[in-house]
């Protein structure tokens, strides 16, 4: 506790971890693009500087508050030194900047305009670099980079992946991977918060835009789109709605409108999965090996226990994504030529993330070696073609979504949030559907934004521990534990992304606490609003299991291994 | 032999004298080094030779019990007369030999070592006077010689001479007779400054340390002498290993540490063996190990080889490289002492003053603040070169000026030049002036003029130097050692290298001093280390003392020095020439012309300045301008 003066005011402070905060809390954005409040404090962009009342500049990301301070924030030396410096990254910078992918929402440019950039007096000698495309999440394009080294971080503190570090030194500095590799040769996992947190455009989603555009555009083709429940919360970011708005209704109409023929929801694939998660727990509480089950819903993760814990790897649940499940049923639906109506099935999700276009290229994804899902579109590709098609998304009018698959739980809707597969399989595992049992769930530490939650419920006669983990390097944390047995559970779900698919690699960048707060209590609003609670309960789950997945749940909704097994051996042939 | 309590270690101390008063000649040849580089090596071999020769095979190992007198032939540290050597030292007489061959050996051996009489041929020599003992020579006469004292006169490779010498004393001292705490005071109210650079107080750094909750704790030791020219030291670690290693083990002691690490950089082989083969000994005899002399005291030490990165010699840079990890500064608060190597709190000090702490702890701190001055007391060794007649490593009492270093220790300035100015402090450092010669050497007083000791490169220059050229070595030195990550050194620098390589390439214009200054302002204040916000000294210090340098590059497209060859222009004095063609065969972009027998003209729009036919001319009738 105590108070400075900043820019002659008095401002109060408590336990704000340094002045820069305590500066932004006062009202005043001072500018940085190497600040990112979660990652640790790096200090390499020098423009959150500032000056005390003796002269004396300091980065006020790395100080601490002391009682008394008295420092300027906005002096014409210090407005000079920020301009100078982003002139010099600008000068590094490949500036292509009207055809720049990140244009609207470069964080360099923003500020380059806020401090009046108005002329980069020296000459770009960097070295070009190739731009790295190896990876189906993502594309890096190292001339763009400005070395902050968020990425690095992210990938580090809070991913504990070290795909990429920095390599050489002073100006010939890069972020890359170790030994020049490309980046699909290191462990990236393709979750893309290392893009979430870029300033520029050095790290961007590959973009699969176009080829979907031609699917739409081809009378051949019936293309079918499921969206995911983290979509829905935060596609209105892009078109000034406010934060956390659900806009599923809208996503359904302009989707028809750009042709999609059928617009399904990803919630009804997460019923699925609940039900068939619920069932290999079950099975596996009851034989007592394979415990404890590792959710297998995110494939960042999925792919970071198989490289880092290949001897915990099957824990992993066998169940398909939501997403997988979901598209091998729309794949075996479309079979039929009634449906089909002679034309070729183009399967497409839109998803809040970016591992996925690598989920649906994986052996295990496949069905006779065929891909179900064609294309992946994130968050922002929809948005793009949204914008692309000049619909104004604000004025559409709300549709539902398309039958049989457009009818979810709120078990399914909240997928989308850390802790929501536990809280949507412990509904399924409890024999009540009343409030108060829901409110049990609700209470027991499931839910709450925190990298690890651990907390026992209690089933059938027994206390079944659980852990609920988002962000990798938290993952690490407790697979370490489990290792040595220092601790124990009985489900473990893990999410890549911190907080969840709410804030996925796919979602709109530059996104805050506040962004993060809106769309957390959405999800659980929209599971309020929602009259099916438990997945079991969605009656077009439940005709489905009477129907088309007759004899066929392990093929169409379980990981198929056998392909994964033939494309080794294939490989190594 | 491992020493169980103090007694053993006093035993053999005295044995270590004993044996060492037995050698009734020494022969020391200097195995620094630069001297190594002039062929010592096989100097020393030759001696060795001689000596089993002459007097039966009695030398180099100190072998217990063995008393009889006879002559040890020692390879010795550095004598810091570096622009003399091979040097070779005969004791007891203090003869000291320079510039020694192979063939001078057995002279040397038969006059000096058998006959004791002096070889004045090889001797130091000013105005017609030889200098016959290295105690004599201006040079050395000069000095102070405390941290150096015994470089060049043991041998580095054997703890026995070492102890003999008096190492390893304080250290037992501070671990039988005084509490950590005392230990701490006495070097607080030593009031020994950092000698890295900063100059920060030493005891209170340790206070720090030994204040934190943490029990865990190191020492370490920054050995990654980088800066061009600064060789202070490679000497001590070279030539008085031990000095440094009981500093290490006396503040490892204070702060209640049980881990130690040297951070040496890998260009320092010499450095990294001799620190080897000490550690490996004085783990031998239980000087470092679990249970030093029988007490709950442990402390092991051990070695990290620097790549070569200049910006690891920075604190947080060096401890992140010991860790394994990139050599990068980070951001403080926490700093080291908080904070710093593996987490933990870190004593880190230079290797200058480790050694500085056992002769304090002997002597006691009023001792050492009767050396120099009260607020810097001591002794600071600096390493002399440049156009100095006598280049070197020297150690002088803080507040000696200038002057008196490169006048009376450096013996003037090379070929009788004008004394132009002096980079001190390395590549963080600036340049001092003629006005500046009667400056007090000391942390402050520098400071107040705008340089710093740093880690005490002082670099002659006399008036044939150019001090735009030098600005700009500086420059590209510090753009291309930086590490890449704070925006105003990555960039920054370079685009201030960039201007500097436009101004001695004859490319630049007056607004150029403007964006120096601007950019110098910047970095200077918003570097996240020390590095970077020193990145521009050498520029700026050169361009505040010598302005119209610059103004002439950029104006005039002139060089007053001619270092600068882009600006110089070729010509031929028509009074001279005698029309022989030459020149015109000679150049290689047919930029001469002329008519046989009359004067040659060199088009100097064509001209590429490869100096081919100045070189060739046979009447001297080419010149520069």
């Amino acid at each position: 506790m105590g108070h400075m003066t900043i820019d002659g005011r008095h401002v109060e402070f408590s336990d704000e971890k340094n002045v820069l905060t305590v500066i932004r809390n006062a009202g005043i954005d001072i500018p940085t693009l190497c600040y990112v409040s979660e990652l640790s404090t790096y200090g390499s962009c020098r423009l959150c500087i500032v000056e005390d009342d003796r002269g004396k500049t300091f980065a006020s990301c790395s100080e601490k508050p002391r009682d008394g301070m008295v420092i300027y924030t906005n002096t014409p030396r210090l407005m000079r030194y920020r301009k100078l410096i982003l002139e010099l990254l600008l000068a590094a910078h490949e500036r292509d900047c009207t055809t720049c992918v990140v244009s609207g929402s470069c964080h360099l440019l923003e500020l380059a305009q806020r401090l009046c950039v108005d002329d980069v007096r020296f000459k770009n000698t960097r070295e070009p670099q190739p731009i790295d495309r190896s990876s189906a999440a993502i594309i890096r394009n190292p001339n763009k980079c400005i070395l902050c080294g968020d990425c690095v971080r992210m990938c580090s503190d809070i991913q504990g992946i070290n795909a990429i570090d920095f390599a050489y030194r002073g100006t010939d500095a890069l972020v890359t991977p170790a030994f020049n590799k490309t980046i699909n040769e290191t462990a990236c996992v393709g979750c893309g918060q290392c893009r979430v947190v870029c300033p520029t455009g050095a790290i961007t989603v590959r973009n699969d835009v176009m080829p979907v555009m031609e699917a739409l555009a081809d009378r051949n083709a019936i293309v079918v789109a499921q969206i995911a429940p983290a979509v829905r919360l935060a596609l209105g970011d892009k078109f000034g709605l406010p934060k956390g708005t659900n806009v599923m209704g809208m996503i359904v109409n302009v989707m028809h409108r750009l042709g999609f023929d059928e617009v399904y929801d990803t919630t009804y694939g997460a019923d699925l999965t609940v039900l068939e998660e619920s069932k290999e727990f079950l099975e596996r509480l009851s034989s007592g090996s394979g415990l404890p089950l590792f959710t297998s819903c995110c494939p960042a993760w999925v792919k970071h226990c198989e490289t880092k814990y290949p001897e915990l790897a099957q824990h992993i649940s066998t169940c398909r994504s939501p997403m997988g499940m979901f598209s091998a049923v729309i794949q075996e639906y479309y079979k039929n030529p009634e449906k089909n109506e002679g034309k070729r099935l183009v399967n497409i999700a839109v998803m809040p993330c970016t591992a996925k276009k690598e989920e649906i290229r994986r052996p295990e994804s496949k069905n006779k070696g065929v891909q179900n899902v064609d294309y992946v579109l994130t968050t922002e590709e929809l948005a793009s073609m949204i914008e692309r098609s000049g619909i104004v998304f604000d004025k559409v009018d709300i549709e539902s979504a398309d039958v049989p698959f457009g009818i979810g739980s709120g078990s399914g809707m909240i997928f989308g949030v850390t802790g929501g597969v536990t809280e949507a399989v412990m509904r399924r595992l409890n024999q009540g559907h009343d409030r108060t049992a829901m409110a049990d769930i609700k209470e027991s530490g499931v839910r709450g934004m925190e990298g690890i939650k651990e907390f026992t419920y209690r089933y059938n006669g027994r206390d079944l521990s659980f852990a609920v983990v988002s962000g990798l390097a938290n993952a690490d944390k407790v697979m370490e534990e489990i290792k040595s047995g220092e601790a124990s559970y009985d489900f473990v779900e893990v999410m890549a992304c911190p907080r969840g698919c709410i804030m996925g690699g796919g979602q709109p960048a530059k996104s805050g606490p506040r962004t993060r707060t809106a769309r957390y209590k959405s999800i659980y609003e929209t599971d309020i609003n929602t009259q099916i609670k438990k997945s079991d309960e969605n009656p077009m789950v439940t005709m489905l299991y009477e129907g088309l997945l007759k004899g066929k749940t392990h093929e169409l909704l379980h990981r198929n291994f056998e392909e994964a097994q033939r494309e080794r051996e294939a490989a190594e042939q | 032999m491992r020493l169980e309590n103090r007694t053993q270690l006093d035993m053999l101390r005295e044995d270590c004298v004993r044996r060492r008063n037995a050698e009734t000649r020494r022969i020391l040849v200097c195995g620094g080094t630069g001297c190594l580089a002039g062929g010592s090596q096989q100097i020393f071999e030759k001696m060795k030779e001689l000596t089993a020769a002459y007097c039966g095979n009695h030398d180099i190992q100190v072998e217990f019990g063995e008393e009889i007198a006879h002559t040890g032939v020692k390879k010795s540290g550095c004598h810091g007369f570096c622009e003399m050597g091979p040097l070779v030292r005969i004791e007891p007489f203090n003869y000291l030999y320079l510039k020694t061959n192979l063939e001078d050996c057995e002279e040397i051996f038969q006059t000096s070592v058998l006959a004791g009489k002096p070889v004045e041929r090889l001797m130091y020599k000013q105005d017609d006077k030889v200098y016959q003992t290295e105690e004599e020579i201006p040079f050395y006469a000069r000095q102070t010689r405390l941290v150096l004292k015994n470089c060049g006169h043991i041998d580095a490779e054997h703890i026995e001479e070492a102890l003999a010498v008096g190492d390893y004393q304080s250290f037992e001292k501070a671990l039988f007779e005084m509490p950590p705490e005392e230990v701490i005071r006495i070097i607080s109210d030593s009031n020994l400054r950092g000698r890295g650079g900063a100059g920060f107080p030493t005891g209170r750094k340790w206070t720090q340390v030994a204040g934190q909750k943490e029990k865990t704790r190191y020492v370490v030791c920054n050995g990654d002498e980088g800066d061009p020219g600064a060789f202070m030291d490679r000497s001590v670690m070279e030539g008085d290993p031990h000095r440094m290693i009981e500093g290490m083990m006396i503040a490892a002691y204070a702060v209640q540490a049980k881990e130690g690490y040297i951070y040496v950089r890998a260009e320092y082989p010499l450095a990294v063996k001799r620190l080897e083969i000490a550690i490996e000994q004085a783990e031998h005899l239980g000087l470092l190990g679990d249970n030093i002399l029988g007490t709950d005291f442990s402390f092991h030490l051990h070695i990290n080889r620097g790549a070569g990165a200049f910006v690891c010699g920075e604190g947080s840079a060096l401890t992140a490289s010991i860790e394994g990890k990139r050599g990068m500064p980070r951001v403080k608060p926490p700093r080291t002492v908080e904070q710093g190597l593996f987490g933990k709190p870190t004593v880190l000090n230079n290797v200058e003053t480790y050694a500085n702490v056992p002769m304090i702890i002997k002597n006691g701190a009023d001792w050492y603040k009767s050396i120099g001055l009260a607020t810097s007391p001591g002794t600071k060794a600096f390493a002399l070169t440049g156009n100095v007649n006598n280049t070197g490593l020297i150690e002088v009492p803080m507040g000696i000026t200038l002057r008196e270093i490169i006048y009376d220790i450096g013996g003037g300035i090379k070929d009788g030049k004008k004394f132009k100015a002096v980079q001190i402090g390395g590549p963080s450092g600036g340049c001092l002036t003629e006005d500046d010669l009667d400056c007090s050497m000391d942390f402050d007083s520098l400071k107040k003029i705008g340089a710093m000791i740093g880690s005490g490169g002082l670099v002659v220059m006399d008036d044939s130097t150019c001090m735009v050229e030098v600005a700009r070595f500086f420059m590209n030195f510090t753009q291309r050692e930086s590490c890449g990550k704070c925006v105003p050194c990555r960039e920054g620098t370079k685009r201030m290298l960039e201007i500097m390589e436009r101004i001695v390439h004859g490319e630049g214009q007056m607004s150029d001093l403007d964006e120096l200054r601007e950019l110098a302002d910047m970095i200077e204040n918003t570097a996240l280390c020390g590095l970077g916000k020193g990145a521009p000294k050498p520029v700026i210090s050169a361009l505040n003392g010598f302005g119209d340098e610059f103004r002439e590059h950029i104006e005039e497209k002139r060089c007053r020095t001619h270092v600068c060859q882009d600006l110089l222009t070729y010509k031929i004095n028509p009074d001279k020439c005698k029309g022989c063609s030459k020149c015109a065969r000679n150049c290689p972009a047919d930029a001469i012309t002329g008519e046989l027998k009359h004067p040659y003209v060199i088009d100097a729009m064509k001209c590429l300045k490869c100096g081919a036919c100045m070189e060739g001319c046979p009447f001297g009738a080419i010149y520069q301008e």
